[in-house]
């Protein structure tokens, strides 16, 4: 039996038109993986998802704020198109932080009473430099870079920034005249 | 020399070549043969088979839900406009204006509803007749995907309105995706069509809702019921002490089947007509980014998972308990049984006691730790000095797979003979355990997510 198969093997190895025709079926295999792969490509080139161009004021825009003597320190404003809350710490530093939660992204209101942000979906609670008060969310809310420009506050809404706290480098203070 | 006939008869015998109602025993056989949709169905079935105690007619039930919910749908794909600013529009348009429109929505809601019950139901049958066993195993996995097709078929259809209701529980749906090591976020892109949800995940989920599931769904229906066929028909319904019968007595399919599956679909059709007349499907405020309801609530498949996300890391409530869970689910049928359990309710007398005391164990236990966790552990900041994928993850999880093998170890005993009741009893106790937090995400959750009382 088993040499009845050797022989087989030898036979096709020798028979050109054995080889050929051996060939020929591992091209078309190879064939149909090449169009698989395209297949693949496509479908997923047609499920990537697309950046969308942000509009002048709108979440994906530099958005400027306003004058810096308009943010009282301790105080926490929000900016509903831009998506985020500019907080301007007590010691005069801005923030301008994400209003969507970090464990599933509902969105946040700040709470004037209690100084801090409180999360309606799981009950996540933040400080006003978006520290996590209490759990569930896993870090702090992620902020915006911030710049300020003749004393005009600037937020850059494209450039998102995932932090677990608060440091006080990330803070952004106005130059003292 | 061929028979001289009408036009008229020539063109129907065309169209029909076999009577529309069988009249003789011969006819009857024929008919599956000749009928595009009956020949999925055999020529006879065993006749305990047909008794409503075996299957409760969910099956059935199931085939008949989606079949109204593809003729519910197709109408209302005539009214809906699938774009961001007027999809909430339409579905007001929908309710106030066109005829009837208001009746149709109901019906796709409650079919939709009603068939995650109805096919969580019919798991549950075929499981615990013990007809997952060869040769049923691959029609188990089947069932499963068809099962996750319907939850994706709810969900995407669940943002289509676009009103807070669905726009904040999608929000939070996908947001679990994140938690997913390595491709969550990535994922998550995918689906939502961008970092956030918007026009583009209302886009991707009317092509999933209206092409990609139903699509799915058929196919999958048809293999489910051929290999049903190819397996004989359904499990035969035995007593615990009784061996199987090799040659079951048969009986003609019409009509005993044909009649018993029209009741039950008859049936169905009145209760759901009933809801749809007397309870409207939701429909809140139009969807508003910046504003989250409080309490956003999940779906209700989805509010045991909800609740689990209450009381673990993200990554182990969204991920590794469900993977483990599917992992479970699809390695059942290939165990090594070596006891032939098919038809027996709850595998024998002593597998109707064990699953009795583990499930009496499951419902005591699992509000007893959603207390502990709520009022003692939270509070008391217990195992705070633990990261938290070790303190509210890998430790409960683990304690968990402890409760798990328990379970197992404490039905079967030492020998090998229990093991289908030991299974059973694993499954038994994660079930009722997700049942309880399924009911305790919906009706025991309230503001900012607290316990409270429903009434």
């Amino acid at each position: 039996m088993k040499a009845n198969k050797m022989e087989k093997k030898i036979d096709k190895a020798v028979d050109p038109l054995e080889r050929r025709r051996s060939f020929l079926t591992r091209l078309w295999f190879w064939l149909a993986a090449v169009a698989l792969a395209e297949l693949i490509y496509l479908i997923t080139s047609f499920l990537h998802p697309r950046k969308p161009q942000a509009g002048r004021g709108e979440f994906g825009a530099v958005i400027e704020a306003g004058a810096v003597d308009r943010f009282k320190p301790g105080s926490v404003t929000a900016f509903p198109r831009g998506q985020f809350y500019l907080s301007r710490l007590d010691d005069g530093g801005f923030l301008a932080v994400s209003r969507t939660c970090t464990h599933l992204g509902c969105s946040v209101p700040w709470e004037e009473k209690e100084k801090q942000f409180a999360c309606p979906c799981h009950g996540s609670i933040f400080d006003i430099s978006g520290s996590v008060i209490n759990t569930p969310a896993p870090r702090a809310l992620d902020i915006f870079p911030v710049s300020i420009e003749n004393n005009i506050v600037k937020v850059d809404t494209a450039v998102r920034m995932k932090r677990s706290v608060f440091h006080k480098k990330q803070a952004v203070y106005p130059q003292k005249i | 020399m061929p028979e001289r006939t009408t036009l008229r008869r020539r063109v129907w015998q065309s169209v029909f070549p076999v009577p529309i109602i069988p009249r003789t025993e011969q006819q009857r056989r024929r008919y599956f043969f000749a009928h595009l949709v009956l020949h999925f169905r055999p020529a006879t079935v065993p006749e305990k088979t047909l008794k409503l105690s075996l299957t409760w007619g969910l099956g059935g039930m199931a085939a008949v839900l989606v079949l109204l919910q593809i003729g519910t749908g197709l109408l209302l794909k005539f009214v809906y406009e699938p774009t961001a600013t007027a999809a909430y529009e339409s579905i007001r348009a929908l309710m106030t204006e066109v005829p009837f429109g208001l009746l149709v929505r109901n019906l796709h809601h409650w079919c939709a509803n009603l068939l995650v019950l109805v096919i969580f139901l019919h798991m549950m049958r075929v499981f615990f007749t013990g007809a997952f066993h060869p040769p049923r195993q691959f029609n188990w996995i089947i069932g499963l995907l068809l099962f996750g097709l319907v939850l994706v078929a709810n969900l995407t259809g669940y943002l289509l309105p676009w009103d807070q209701l669905s726009f904040w529980a999608i929000t939070v749906s996908t947001g679990m995706l994140e938690y997913i090591p390595g491709i969550g976020g990535e994922l998550q892109e995918t689906i939502r069509g961008g970092t956030e949800i918007g026009p583009a995940t209302l886009r991707i989920f009317f092509a999933v809702h209206t092409a990609v599931v139903p699509l799915a769904l058929g196919l999958l229906m048809a293999f489910h019921f051929w290999r049903t066929r190819k397996a004989g028909g359904l499990v035969v319904p035995r007593a615990p002490k009784d061996d199987p019968d090799p040659d079951p007595v048969r009986v003609p399919a019409i009509p005993n089947l044909l009649v018993r599956e029209a009741t039950v679909a008859v049936v169905l059709v009145a209760v759901v007509m009933m809801l749809s007349v007397f309870f409207n499907a939701p429909l809140a405020e139009p969807a508003n980014p910046g504003l989250s309801p409080n309490p956003t609530k999940a779906p209700w498949y989805f509010s045991g998972l909800q609740e689990m996300l209450l009381h673990l890391h993200p990554t182990f409530a969204v991920f590794i308990i469900p993977a483990l869970v599917a992992a479970a689910l699809v390695c059942i049928p290939y165990g090594n049984y070596n006891q032939n359990i098919d038809g027996v309710w709850f595998v024998s007398q002593y597998g109707r006691h064990t699953a009795l005391k583990t499930a009496a164990a499951a419902i005591v236990l699992t509000p007893v730790l959603i207390a502990m966790d709520e009022w003692m552990i939270k509070p008391g900041r217990w195992f705070i000095d633990l990261p938290p994928q070790i303190g509210r993850g890998l430790l409960p999880t683990t304690l968990l797979l402890a409760v798990a093998v328990g379970v197992y170890r404490l039905v079967k005993g030492r020998t090998s003979a229990f093991r289908s009741e030991a299974v059973q009893a694993v499954f038994v106790f994660f079930t009722v355990t997700f049942v309880v937090l399924t009911i305790t995400g919906l009706w025991f959750r309230g503001k900012g997510m607290l316990l409270v009382w429903p009434w």
